[in-house]
């Protein structure tokens, strides 16, 4: 089958004042193919995914999303091409106001004009994907850290968006909770031919769904490649990395 | 740096001040722009801005009640020596009607308003900025300044008159119980006084003027929560620069308001 690009990155770059956070950035990201972002605390994961999505504006450089130049989009067309996307922030980002329930339906309400019954059913088994069903009928400020997550996750893939960007959708969750996540974003890939980057530091999570990773230090990408060659690299500084983390058995 | 930057800026120097004021206003006015282009545009969110109607009626009918009633039984009270000095204990009735009409009760609720809303509007969207909730809804595919600045905006647009009719009824009461307090003055003059005192031409422009003023006490308050930078500190400001911000604006069109009044409605 040819490979189909879904996201194409060409020499982006971005500062913030003084900070040179991504320094020439070139990646492509082919259709149903899931993509590791590594590196340290504050290299600039999130702001790559940010980037992608339009929300920060690159200083230069291009990001093509099936063809389409993000940053040359008008407002309508921009949603359009958002529409298709799927979005989990750091910070799960659920809306305060709202409850579980109607923060999943929101986007199905907004986005894809649903029915309710459909919305109903579709709300029951999204929530079900991310075993949190009992959690319907609560607000957002009743739920721990983890769970906040997993629904911000369930908000994200509940229109089955064709491309998935992932911040950390693992971290604060116990080892088993965050294998079944990790096997759902795998199973999305399967089932939906979703495209997902997934910005994360747990290996094991990595290891599960990961065809390709890349390793960003400095604002440049410094490591591309499967996982394994990644982990067993001699490079002094991924060794340095990847030993402080990784338990495998 | 852009202008959310320029404005949270702090220990700003007398010039970095005036550059400041200048940005506020430009992006107010921007802001201001935007709303205007996007409060035509479909899909209107009827029932959102019927649940902020609701809302702001609920949170501020108890405090523009009681302000309603002091401020016309305070204007009764201090009317009434300075009527009789001059004779004109007669002209009560018509003296409150008309300052509660024509000024009293359109600015004061107005600004009791900008405190209550401004404020509340200031900190709900720049919680929602600084958790980056707006930011979710933006890449959900939905227009967040329509969708949370518009509906919040047409609302407090809409409710201010409202409230503020209401506010000259309730004057008007307090005002009476007043006068019948220390006056012997039966409830039938008082209203026959008012109602042949007041015409139209006070009536009209008073309470058109809150729909300004309702407009005023929601951008701003939208505009400073959309514009939040600097996490839970940056909420906290935004919620009091949105009050202080919106009353001296409501202050400064009600003086442009009054003018423009007199010269479309003259007086004798
Ligand atoms: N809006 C912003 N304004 C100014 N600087 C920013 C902004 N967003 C991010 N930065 C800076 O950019 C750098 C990269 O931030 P980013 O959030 O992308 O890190 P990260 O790789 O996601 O780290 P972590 O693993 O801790 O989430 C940081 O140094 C941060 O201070
Ligand atoms: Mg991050």
């Amino acid at each position: 089958m040819a490979d189909i690009l879904e996201v194409k990155i060409k020499n982006l770059s971005k500062r913030f004042e003084n900070l040179v956070v991504l320094d020439d950035i070139t990646l492509d990201v082919k259709r149903a193919e899931n993509l590791i972002v590594f590196g340290q605390s504050g290299t600039g994961k999130s702001v790559l995914l940010k980037c992608i999505i339009g929300l920060l504006k690159p200083d230069t450089g291009e990001i093509y999303i099936k063809d389409k130049n993000v940053l040359e989009l008008g407002a309508d067309e921009l949603n359009k091409v958002r529409k298709n996307i799927g979005f989990l922030f750091q910070s799960a980002a659920l809306y305060d106001s709202m409850s579980v329930r109607e923060n999943l339906e929101f986007p199905l309400k907004k986005i894809l004009n649903m029915p309710q019954n459909e919305i109903n059913d579709k709300v029951l088994h999204t929530l079900e994907l991310v075993s949190l069903e009992e959690a319907i009928d609560k607000m957002p400020s009743e739920l721990s850290g983890g769970m906040r997550k997993r629904i911000g996750l369930a908000r994200s893939i509940i229109t089955d968006p064709q491309l998935m960007l992932y911040d950390e959708p693992t971290t604060g969750l116990d080892p088993i909770t965050s294998k079944e996540i990790s096997e759902l974003i795998l199973n999305l890939q399967k089932q939906l031919k979703m495209t997902s980057i997934v910005v994360t530091h747990d290996l094991i999570c990595a290891d599960i769904i990961a065809d390709r990773a890349i390793f960003l230090r400095e604002g440049k990408i410094a490591f591309e490649g499967i996982i394994d060659e990644l982990t067993s690299s001699n490079d002094a500084f991924l060794k340095n990395f990847f030993s402080t983390k990784l338990i495998k058995e | 740096m852009n202008l959310p930057q320029i404005i949270n800026r702090k220990n700003l120097t007398v010039k970095e001040k005036f550059y400041n004021f200048f940005a506020t206003i430009s992006g107010l006015t921007i802001f201001n722009m935007e709303f205007f282009k996007q409060v035509f545009i479909p899909p209107y969110e009827i029932g959102e801005i019927k649940k902020h109607m609701s809302e702001l009626g609920v949170k501020t009918f108890p405090i523009v009640s009681i302000t309603g009633f002091i401020i016309g039984l305070v204007l009764s009270l201090q009317s009434l020596p300075v009527l009789e000095r001059f004779g004109a204990t007669d002209f009560l009735p018509a003296t409150v009607a008309l300052s509660v009409v024509r000024e009293l009760g359109p600015v004061i609720t107005a600004l009791i308003f900008a405190g209550r809303v401004s404020s509340g509007i200031g900190a709900e969207l720049g919680s929602m900025r600084v958790t980056e909730q707006i930011d979710a809804m933006e890449v959900s595919g939905v227009n967040p300044f329509k969708y949370l600045v518009v509906t919040r905006v047409f609302a407090t647009t809409m409710i201010l008159p409202i409230l503020t009719v209401y506010v000259i009824f309730i004057a008007l009461f307090g005002g009476f119980l007043a006068v019948i307090i220390s006056q012997n003055m039966t409830l039938e003059y008082f209203k026959n006084s008012v109602v042949s005192a007041v015409e139209f031409g006070d009536f009209i422009p008073g309470v058109a003027k809150t729909f300004v003023f309702g407009y005023l006490a929601g951008i701003v308050g939208a505009y400073k929560g959309f514009t939040t930078e600097g996490g839970t500190e940056g909420v906290g400001k935004a919620s009091t620069t949105s009050v202080v911000l919106a009353s001296l604006l409501i202050l400064i069109f009600d003086m442009v308001l009054v003018k423009i009044t007199l010269w479309l409605w003259p007086t004798y």
